[in-house]
């Protein structure tokens, strides 16, 4: 398997796997506004993924598009982070995983733009207007139900201490990693940590939040080994797919 | 204020509405027409709202990344529609809040298709294509409508309710062109939701209490029947042309007036889902009552923030 087909599959099944999540809320949002806020950010989600598996699919070379990747693959070859297939949980689960994610992913695509590989260099041009949105509707809510209510504040430190052991995967450097930033195709993920530490130590400072100090760290998405969650999305994900197979929709 | 001058006020909003001026939110405006007004328009961001939830439950499961980003982009546009609709009732004065309120004690009604249930994907086809082609016939002349805040909110509405149309329709026309299971699917999905699609234009004239203090008004300005007709015989040919039934043994052409009549209407099943009776009612409105109670502290920690910010920006 080529490395940079594994590669943009890990880009596209973060995006993909997200934006699922974040459609689950289409309908019961807190806030109409937030309904509206949620899904335009789904969308754009599933913009990415449809981008970059597309992409992925052409640099496999097997006459696999970015549907058939979407919904066809077995559970152990999706290789999203840990962090974006966990359950919705209340608002602030959902906030919190979105800017965790969103302040990890701007910096990438920042750098991305430079990449070697001229195509992920413009699928990261692109996505990165959507994501620098992204982060600053994700901050601005971490922000006020930190900095809100009493309880505001509690449900929010929850989800930071719930989500927190899931953050030190996104800075994982493996074979893979070091390699695709050799090649000058990924940006050194030492440098995106330095700039997500600052964004969160900024954010979580204005909120009124802490770092938790349990170091507790779960891995493995990248390598196909996920929570038990990821198996109930791809149910719903592939059902039609797998129901009616090599049909035209 | 005396007698006279309100006769002279109510003469002159209706040389207004007969002239075709727009009435505004700060112009004179008769009580009646005001109720007549939140009522309608409230009702209708109510449907947008609700109309959310059977086309949401099929994200997750669109067939392909296209169908879902449409899907997730139609649904959103609804959402949009329903945040017009309320600003618009807010220039009449009825509080949002409030509002919803009567949506989630059954005092304030919304359109009974969405009681309806999304059995399977083509119902997503059957939807936008009749459901949304419905709200267009009915929409469409609302862009005339004499209040002006809420002929400019349709104005925006239709120009979106179109492509939900045309995403409709070319849903079914894929199905209907498909394998022998997609044939099947799209049917079935017409079978359904034929009849509460016609049922969407509301009672028979005879029997509209509302239609014709609004056409004065110009509020309304065709009848429940001439806008089912409309419909009927735009819909009827599209199905021909994609090769589905319409689920209507008794349906004519009338050859002189080139109008397709359809068979009688289960009105007993209307009035039952207006009731509340439907497949969903309950359920659509549990749902709804759930998300604004899931979200309370979360308007509450918004609010507190703003104020804090208030406070240490004036300190
Ligand atoms: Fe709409
Ligand atoms: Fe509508
Ligand atoms: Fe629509």
């Amino acid at each position: 398997m080529s490395s940079l087909f594994e590669y943009t599959l890990r880009l596209g099944d973060d995006s993909l796997i997200l934006g699922h999540r974040l459609s689950e809320w289409c309908g019961h949002g807190p806030v109409l506004e937030e309904d509206i806020a949620m899904t335009n950010i789904a969308l754009d989600l599933v913009g990415q993924a449809t981008s970059l598996l597309n992409y992925a699919g052409e640099v496999e070379g097997k006459e696999r598009d970015g549907d058939s990747l979407a919904f066809l693959r077995f559970d152990r070859e999706y290789k999203n982070l840990l962090l974006v297939e966990q359950p919705n949980g209340d608002f602030a689960i959902t906030m919190v995983r979105q800017f965790l994610f969103d302040a990890y992913r701007k910096p990438l695509f920042e750098r991305m733009q430079n990449s070697k590989d001229t195509m992920l260099a413009s699928i990261a041009e692109k996505s990165l207007k959507e994501t620098r949105y992204h982060l600053k509707h994700s901050s601005e809510w971490v922000i006020r139900m930190g900095d809100g209510t009493e309880e505001s504040n509690r449900r929010a430190q929850e989800a930071v201490n719930t989500l927190w052991r899931y953050t030190s995967e996104l800075f994982i450097i493996d074979e893979l990693e070091s390699k695709m930033a050799d090649q000058g195709i990924s940006p050194n993920l030492m440098e995106i940590e330095d700039d997500w530490k600052k964004t969160v130590d900024a954010v979580f400072k204005e909120a009124t939040l802490t770092i938790p100090k349990n170091n507790w760290k779960q891995s493995g998405g990248r390598n196909g080994m996920h929570s038990e969650h990821l198996g109930y999305i791809l149910t719903e994900l592939q059902y039609m797919q797998r129901a009616y197979p090599n049909m035209k929709w | 204020m005396n007698e006279l001058s309100i006769d002279k006020l109510k003469s002159r909003f209706q040389e207004k509405i007969d002239n075709d001026i727009k009435i505004e939110p700060n112009d004179w405006m008769p009580d009646d027409y005001r109720q007549t007004l939140i009522r309608q328009i409230s009702q209708h961001a109510h449907s947008e709202i609700v109309g959310m939830l059977p086309e949401g439950n099929w994200i997750t499961r669109a067939p392909n990344l296209r169908r879902k980003a449409v899907l997730l982009a139609k649904v959103q546009d609804e959402a949009g529609h329903g945040l017009y609709l309320y600003s618009a009732a807010e220039t009449l004065g009825a509080d949002r809040e409030e509002t919803i309120d009567d949506l989630h004690t059954g005092k304030a009604k919304y359109s009974s298709i969405f009681n309806y249930p999304t059995l399977t994907w083509a119902d997503m086809g059957a939807i936008g294509w009749l459901v949304d082609g419905a709200a267009i016939m009915n929409q469409v002349p609302l862009c005339r409508c004499s209040y002006g805040p809420y002929a400019r909110a349709m104005v925006r509405v239709c120009k979106e309710e179109s492509f939900h149309q045309r995403q409709g329709f070319e849903i079914m026309s894929t199905l209907a062109n498909g394998s022998p299971e997609q044939k099947a699917m799209a049917q079935d999905a017409l079978n359904r939701f034929w009849w509460p699609a016609l049922m969407m234009f509301g009672p028979n004239d005879a029997e509209s209490k509302h239609t014709e203090q609004s056409m004065r008004w110009k509020i309304k300005r065709n009848t429940n029947d001439e806008l089912r007709q409309q419909f009927i015989d735009v819909t009827v040919p599209q199905a021909a042309m994609i090769g589905l039934t319409i689920p209507d043994k008794d349906m004519q052409f009338n050859e002189d007036t080139g109008n397709y009549i359809h068979g009688p209407i289960n009105w007993d099943e209307f009035w039952e889902v207006v009731k509340g009776n439907g497949p969903c009612n309950k359920d659509r409105i549990d749902v709804r009552r759930r998300a604004k109670e899931n979200g309370e502290w979360v308007r509450e920690a918004a609010n507190a923030y703003a104020e804090k910010r208030a406070r240490r920006k004036s300190a």
